[in-house]
This record gives structure tokens, C-alpha cells and sequence, in this order.
């Protein structure tokens, strides 16, 4: 139950063992991480711009539809913006459950809702120029699979 | 015209819209009912405008910190942005 937007890199390790802290009664804990990936070695800057009025409440949202739809014990979103280096910790979500199924739908649910719902803008820098990334045709799609099962 | 008042409202731009417009935001005056009469009077203003709102299918906005579509209504809010498709995760 918890979103934080910061510029800072997280502990991927840390962040899992707080949320799991002294409970025994979660059974499947699913965690994604997403990297800034770098294909061919040309990418020289990555920059991600936010709307940070928005961004909070935006997530926030997401994780309570989530919520709302899976019996979930706990929930971790956490996404970093401004500079970062090819190979750098992007952000993650975590989802805590007594079983499997509903930990791993609701991160999927998570991660196919940020994506092209929170207010994030990605631009790559490579030896040809800047370029700012266009949303995926794929990435509008996976929702649909969602709004058909509400 | 009678009767038409107009108000400040703040706008936000981001990403490839801020560059083309060549500002994160500024404050307007403006009676337009909806978010797209007013990107209609945006446009009118400067070359530049028209430029980035060129493709509104290339478009997103937000009212008060609030995914809308362009014919959501203005009414009393205080802020608009507009921004390209998210690129989250």
C-alpha cells in the first residue's frame, strides 16, 4: 500500500523484505523490475519527465483498482525519473498474497495500467540524436484484456 | 459577444509538446468551455501552437491532475496539461 515517485535508485532486496516484514500470513510475493535497456550500446542518456502533481495520485490509483480486485495483503509501486544510465533500476512493483494467482495478475494489472496511464515520458539520446519513445500500439492493447474482466 | 467571461487557467506542456511550445507552462485567459476549444484558440495564437497541436490524435490531457478526453469541459479547474502518450514502467 504504499507509491513513491524520487529520483534516487531503490534496494530491490530491502524493498521486498520491508513488505513482508514480520508477517506470516502472505503466501506469494511478486515483484517486477524494469531496466533501462540498451539493445546495441548506442544509447548515451535516458531521461525520464514526470508530471509531479499528477504522478503520485495517478500511481496511487492504480494500486487501489488493483486493490479492489485481488485479494492482495500488500503492494509496492516505486518509480524513479530525471537522468539515468543504461542498466539502472527504472522502477518496480511488488504485489503480496496468500496464493500465487492473484499476486502475479495484480502485477501484471500494475505494470500494463503504469505504462501507459502514468504521466512518465521517456527520451533516449543516441549518436543520431534525441528521440523521445512512442507509446506502444501492444501497450494500449493490454488493457483491453483488463476492461473485458472488470 | 455578450456575456463571455473569461478567467485565468494554468496550463502545463511536457515532453515533445514543452519543446515545440518552448515552455513547461504559463497562465491564459480564457473563456473556452472545453479543453478543445481552447487548444482551438491556442492554436490561433502562434505558429508554434499550431505546430504542436498539429496531430491531436498524438495528444493526451489532463484536467486538475485528471486523465480527460478533448472534449471534457473546463468548468472551474484549474490547471490543464497536455502531453504525448505515456511511456511508463
Amino acid at each position: 500500500m504504499a507509491v513513491r515517485v524520487q529520483r534516487e535508485d531503490f534496494d530491490l532486496g530491502a524493498e521486498l523484505a520491508r513488505l513482508r516484514e514480520g508477517r506470516t500470513d502472505i503466501g506469494a510475493l511478486v515483484s517486477f523490475t524494469g531496466l533501462v535497456r540498451d539493445l546495441d550500446g548506442r544509447l548515451r542518456e535516458f531521461e525520464l519527465e514526470h508530471y509531479p502533481e499528477m504522478t503520485a495520485r495517478a500511481l496511487e490509483g492504480i494500486e487501489a483498482e488493483a486493490r479492489a480486485r485481488w485479494p492482495l495483503q500488500a503492494s509496492l509501486i516505486i518509480h524513479r525519473y530525471g537522468r539515468l544510465a543504461p542498466g539502472e533500476q527504472i522502477m518496480m512493483v511488488a504485489t503480496a498474497s496468500a496464493h500465487r494467482q492473484a499476486a502475479f495478475e495484480a502485477a501484471e494489472f500494475l505494470m500494463d495500467y503504469l505504462k501507459s496511464r502514468a504521466p512518465f515520458w521517456k527520451k533516449e539520446t543516441t549518436p543520431e540524436g534525441a528521440h523521445w519513445v512512442d507509446a506502444r500500439e501492444e501497450d494500449e492493447a493490454a488493457l483491453e484484456r483488463w476492461e473485458e474482466r472488470r | 459577444m455578450t456575456g463571455t467571461t473569461t478567467r485565468a487557467l494554468d496550463l502545463r506542456y511536457f515532453a515533445w509538446l514543452r519543446e515545440r511550445i518552448g515552455e513547461g507552462g504559463e497562465t491564459v485567459e480564457t473563456g473556452a468551455p472545453t479543453v478543445r476549444a481552447l487548444v482551438e484558440e491556442l492554436r490561433e495564437r502562434e505558429e508554434r501552437y499550431a505546430l504542436a497541436f498539429s496531430d491531436l490524435r498524438a495528444v493526451r490531457v489532463a484536467v486538475d491532475q485528471e486523465l480527460a478526453d478533448l472534449d471534457a469541459p473546463i468548468g472551474n479547474a484549474r490547471e490543464v496539461a497536455f502531453f504525448p502518450p505515456m511511456t511508463g514502467g
